[in-house]
């Protein structure tokens, strides 16, 4: 299982990056792992608002469908439309395979680091 | 008196014993004393020859039509024999839904062939493999894009089937959508009234062309409106109609959908029917029900299998956006194998047959003193007349000859033909017709 | 095999119907569509064989055993297929005179009877197409009443036990409610602790079945359903598993207030490859007023069609599946006082038959009495040996057997759920059983074998990832 040291993560197997004004938000190995083939993305639209702990997309395999937690509030600049055409992305590079970029971030859900979020995963394994 | 339980009352005993339990009434212990139900106030069963000598009597109880001139939405077309052969074979019949799809690959494959048919039919990119009617049909379809950012509404012409109107305002009401129904003018959607009625807040508009009083509505025109502020269009369609004039798909329609009874399928007062929905690829991911799609196994044979299950309600659940689990899935084999046996020729000939019977029965009725065409407008099939007596008088007296007279509608008749009825069949109501009118004149 | 397009040939065809006898109508050529209809070309025989070798690709309960826990795939009567096809009932169109259709709403009417005697109910629709159109259908039930009582705004929850079957969350979502969702306790019924605590002035009803989809008979039912009336809500359920109790307890006398029945289930319609079925709302007196329109009455010996006071309004256009309930008519007369009793204690005596057969090798999920259906755990099979739920059910196929239904209800990670029905024989049990036993000596013995099953079926497991991150949804031309 790969974990970014760069990157913060959330109990709930997001990832976040933050660039100055913009944040970016993806899913982790962990999770993409749990999930198997990942099948399809719905992902919100550019300008919707997102807000810290609540669900802002979610995530299709074949035989389930998984929320997505934003660890963030703020508003949707992008989203990652090479991931709607080519949802393998997803289980393939997740660090890479991101779904949105919020700006005007008000609020940051407590985050932990890189080896915090490992520990956190071992202990969900059990 | 059957209860198709093959073992005996002894074997059945002995298997009781097998699991350490006396009597049947053990089985039931985990039920409360209180609830328990003495006995069913039932008749006793019957055997096999009473019951279809009962079953059978009820049959005999209905008046089988010889001759029918009405449709409203219920279609009488010929139906192949082959159609019924095919449709009755026991393992099509009796089979679950295809989840298991290596135990399945007939009916995924016909499910597959179904989609395409109607695909072909309406112009549209995607088919699901079916809905229950064409009433829900048409309800899924406008709610299809109602989202919970700005398309809040729906719209819906007032020349559409009343029974679709109704559920469609079931469907939307319960979910809090606000549906307007836009009034008919001369009998054809208001073109004005809709322009009126639609705002940016809009999500879908349904129209049927032909629509319930049988005329082609505008659909360039409508369709163009909605588009203008946004809205979708759910275009309702004859699937019969289909074999001839232009589809939903020419006219730039979203979603294309409709009931397809006239697809061999027969009127059975109401019902299995069919409810068939298409859309633009796009709206792929939107379509409700059970859709097949065609992939690979591990040796790379063609294989089909149910897919993109995760918008249904057995993986999405309180976010599905339908509940349809069991569909009409018999009725669309039905509909795949009439369109196969008749094929794109035949199909346009039952088109061009039943419009041109439809035209040769309103021609030759106009010719009566008080028939006539209520609205001067191009018809598919069924036209509104005025009647100069009382309708439900006339259909009275006809019903004495084993016709079904067209439909009381508005003051008038709502007539239909289809191949079925033939020119002497026509000559002979029409004769009929202007005989009772007589005799109601001298009266 | 081929499909029907790669049969087809240009110009091939069958003559149906005559050539039109009247002149023919020239729509102007802005109406026409520009192409034809890629529909196939075929003669009569090609097409018969077609079908012929789908039907070999297909399996029916007339192929075979069928044990798929809570779809109650019991055999199918033939009598009720002859009754079916009877032109004094396919030849009627839907709005013909009432009194040229006495027979076909007597028929609408007595049916209705019958099951509401066989629910414990007062009145009845038949109108719903599908279980699930019976839920929205009864969940409307609920609304409409809170509605008349002024009290919608407020009730806006629907409690559903966490075993629950998806379309019950996703029907209480179309008939405008939220889902609060209650977990089971250890015994596999709903947690009374829980359920208190979730109930509440904003408690519009809850939905149920039982026995649930564990295939256990809840004890606590008439607590259960008294809890939420005492919270002022409504008691919807869900009768997918009336064949483990019809004629033994009555949802009327557990305390529900409306049940929908599934007639392609508990009452022997066939399934059709996935419909036509057809889902009956019954309900308690107070509700009939809200039942969609029309229904059916008897006044004076005659049936009339009439639309009650405060209607829903209308679920589907005319008056059902009016053939299958014709099919369910038969059977509910073939079957009698005695007979639905009998077929339901049928169903669970062979259910836990089998289970007895199989505690040994497999783990049963809740051990002791079930009722019509069971759930095999295969979770500690999948720790020892590797192989899961989804190999045992490939595998069975191998066997001639339809695999039980998978992975539900998901409070069983790696379940296996299955339902014989009454109408097997005891060596089809046996059979059954043995082919299960086998397997599970060919997980200790010969793991990977299982993980590449099926390996005597046209196809192997399918690429389903493939098919929904591809959609190839129709053919291409």
């Amino acid at each position: 299982m790969k974990v970014l040291a760069d990157l913060k993560y959330s109990k709930s197997h997001e990832w976040l990056k933050e660039d100055g004004d913009v944040c970016t938000v993806g899913l982790t190995d962990f999770a993409q792992e749990e999930l198997g083939d990942i099948v399809f993305v719905n992902l919100p639209m550019v300008g919707d608002a997102v807000t810290a702990g609540e669900t802002f997309a979610d995530v299709e395999s074949v035989k389930a469908v998984v929320d997505v937690y934003s660890p963030v509030t703020g508003v949707v600049t992008e989203v990652n439309e090479e991931l709607i055409d080519n949802p393998a992305m997803a289980n393939e590079a997740p660090y890479d395979a991101w779904l949105i970029k919020v700006a005007e971030v008000t609020e940051t859900e407590e985050l932990l680091d890189a080896e915090a979020y490992e520990a956190h995963c071992a202990s969900e394994k059990e | 008196m059957g209860s198709y339980i093959p073992s005996t009352g002894d074997e059945r005993l002995e298997m009781l014993k097998a699991i350490g339990l006396n009597t049947v009434e053990d089985l039931y212990a985990a039920v409360p004393e209180s609830a328990r139900l003495k006995s069913l106030n039932l008749p006793e069963g019957l055997s096999e020859m009473e019951v279809a000598a009962c079953v059978s009597a009820l049959a005999e109880k209905n008046k089988v039509f010889r001759s029918v001139f009405r449709g409203a939405g219920s279609y009488r077309h010929y139906i192949p024999s082959i159609v019924k052969t095919i449709t009755s074979k026991e393992e099509f019949v009796t089979a679950y839904t295809p989840y298991q799809a290596e135990i399945s690959q007939g009916v995924l494959q016909s499910i597959f062939e179904y989609q395409t048919e109607i695909c072909e039919l309406t112009g549209m990119d995607v088919s699901n493999a079916s809905v229950y009617d064409g009433g829900t049909a048409a309800a899924e379809a406008v709610l299809m894009n109602v989202d919970n950012r700005r398309r809040k509404t729906v719209v819906i012409s007032e020349t559409v089937n009343p029974g679709v109107i109704e559920v469609v305002k079931t469907y939307c009401g319960s979910r809090n959508v606000p549906v307007t129904v836009v009034p008919a003018k001369d009998h054809v959607t208001d073109l004005e009234a809709l322009k009126a009625a639609l705002t940016n807040e809009t999500a879908s508009f349904y129209f049927q062309s032909p629509n319930y009083f049988g005329i082609l509505e505008d659909s360039e025109a409508l369709i163009a409106a909605s588009h203008e502020v946004g809205a979708k269009v759910a275009m309702g369609v004859n699937p019969i109609s289909m074999g001839l004039l232009k589809t939903p798909a020419e006219y730039g329609a979203d979603i294309a959908c409709g009931e397809g009874q006239p697809l061999g399928l027969s009127t059975a007062f109401g019902g299995p029917y069919l409810g068939f929905m298409a859309c633009t690829k796009d709206m792929m991911r939107k379509l409700p029900g059970r859709i097949v799609g065609e992939t690979t196994d591990a040796q790379g044979r063609r294989a089909y299998v149910l897919t993109l299950q995760a918008r249904e309600q057995h993986i999405r659940r309180e976010k599905a956006s339908s509940n349809i689990c069991s569909n009409e899935a018999l009725c669309a084999m039905t509909a795949a194998v009439y369109l196969a046996a008749v094929g794109p020729e035949g199909l346009q000939k039952v088109a061009k047959n039943s419009a041109a019977h439809a035209h040769y029965l309103a021609q030759k009725l106009s010719e009566i003193e008080g028939f006539k065409l209520v609205e001067d407008k191009t018809f598919f099939h069924e036209f509104l007349m005025t009647c100069p007596i009382c309708p439900y008088c006339l259909n009275e007296r006809l019903a004495e000859h084993g016709i079904l007279g067209g439909l009381p509608v508005d003051g008038g008749i709502l007539w239909c033909a289809t191949e079925l009825n033939t020119r002497s069949e026509i000559d002979n109501l029409v004769a009929l017709v202007a005989e009772i009118v007589k005799e109601e004149a001298s009266k | 095999m081929k499909l029907l397009f790669e049969r087809s040939r240009s110009g091939r065809k069958q003559t149906l119907i005559p050539d039109c006898d009247v002149t023919e109508f020239g729509f102007d050529s802005s109406l026409l569509r520009t192409n034809k209809p890629n529909l196939p070309e075929l003669a009569e025989v090609d097409l018969d064989r077609h079908y012929t070798a789908l039907s070999h690709e297909t399996f029916g309960v007339n192929t075979g055993f069928y044990p798929l826990g809570s779809c109650t795939m019991k055999y199918n009567p033939r009598v009720n297929e002859a009754m079916a096809a009877l032109p004094g009932f396919t030849e009627l169109h839907p709005l013909q005179p009432e009194s040229t259709v006495q027979g076909a709403l007597e028929a609408i009417y007595r049916t209705g009877k019958l099951v509401s005697e066989i629910t414990g109910m007062d009145d009845i629709t038949l109108q719903p197409a599908a279980g699930a159109h019976g839920e929205y259908t009864g969940l409307m039930l609920i609304r409409s009443y809170h509605a008349s009582r002024g009290e919608l705004g407020q009730r806006t929850k629907i409690i559903v036990p966490d075993s629950a079957h998806g379309t019950n969350p996703a029907s209480a979502v179309m008939a405008g409610f939220t889902v609060v969702s209650v977990p089971s306790n250890e015994q596999g019924g709903v947690d009374l602790d829980a359920l208190r605590t979730a109930v509440g002035p904003d408690t519009a009803g809850l939905m149920l079945t039982n026995p649930n989809t564990l295939g256990l008979f809840d004890p606590n039912i008439l607590e259960i359903t008294k809890i939420i009336h005492d919270a002022g809500g409504l008691c919807y359920y869900d009768g997918a598993n009336l064949n483990a109790i019809m004629g033994h307890v009555r949802p009327g006398d557990m305390g529900f207030d409306c049940v929908h029945v599934n007639l392609h289930k508990t009452f022997s319609t066939p399934h059709g490859g996935g419909g036509p079925g057809s889902g009956p709302v019954g309900c308690k007196a107070f509700l009939a007023e809200f039942l969609p329109k029309p229904q059916v009455k008897l006044e004076d010996g005659v049936y009339k069609l009439f639309d009650p006071a405060q209607s829903m309004g209308k679920v589907r256009t005319f008056y059902g599946n009016f053939l299958v309930v014709v099919r369910a008519l038969s059977y509910i007369l073939t079957l009698g006082k005695e007979g639905i009793p009998e077929a339901s204690a049928g169903a669970v005596l062979n259910a836990n038959y089998m289970m007895n057969r199989l505690k040994d090798y497999y783990t049963v999920a809740y051990p002791g009495l079930c009722m019509h259906e069971f759930v095999l755990d295969v979770g500690p099979l999948k720790k020892e040996t590797g192989i899961s739920a989804m190999d045992v059910a490939k595998r069975m196929l191998d066997f001639g057997y339809h695999p039980p239904t998978m992975y539900f209800p998901l409070i069983v990670h790696e379940a296996l759920m299955i339902e014989p029905t009454e109408t097997e024989s005891r060596e089809t049990l046996d059979e059954a059983c043995d082919a299960l036993i086998q397997i599970w000596h060919e997980a200790h013995e010969n793991a990977e074998m299982l993980h590449n099953a099926p390996i005597t079926r046209t196809i192997g497991r399918p690429d389903d990832t493939k098919a929904a991150r591809e959609p190839v949804l129709r053919y291409q031309f």
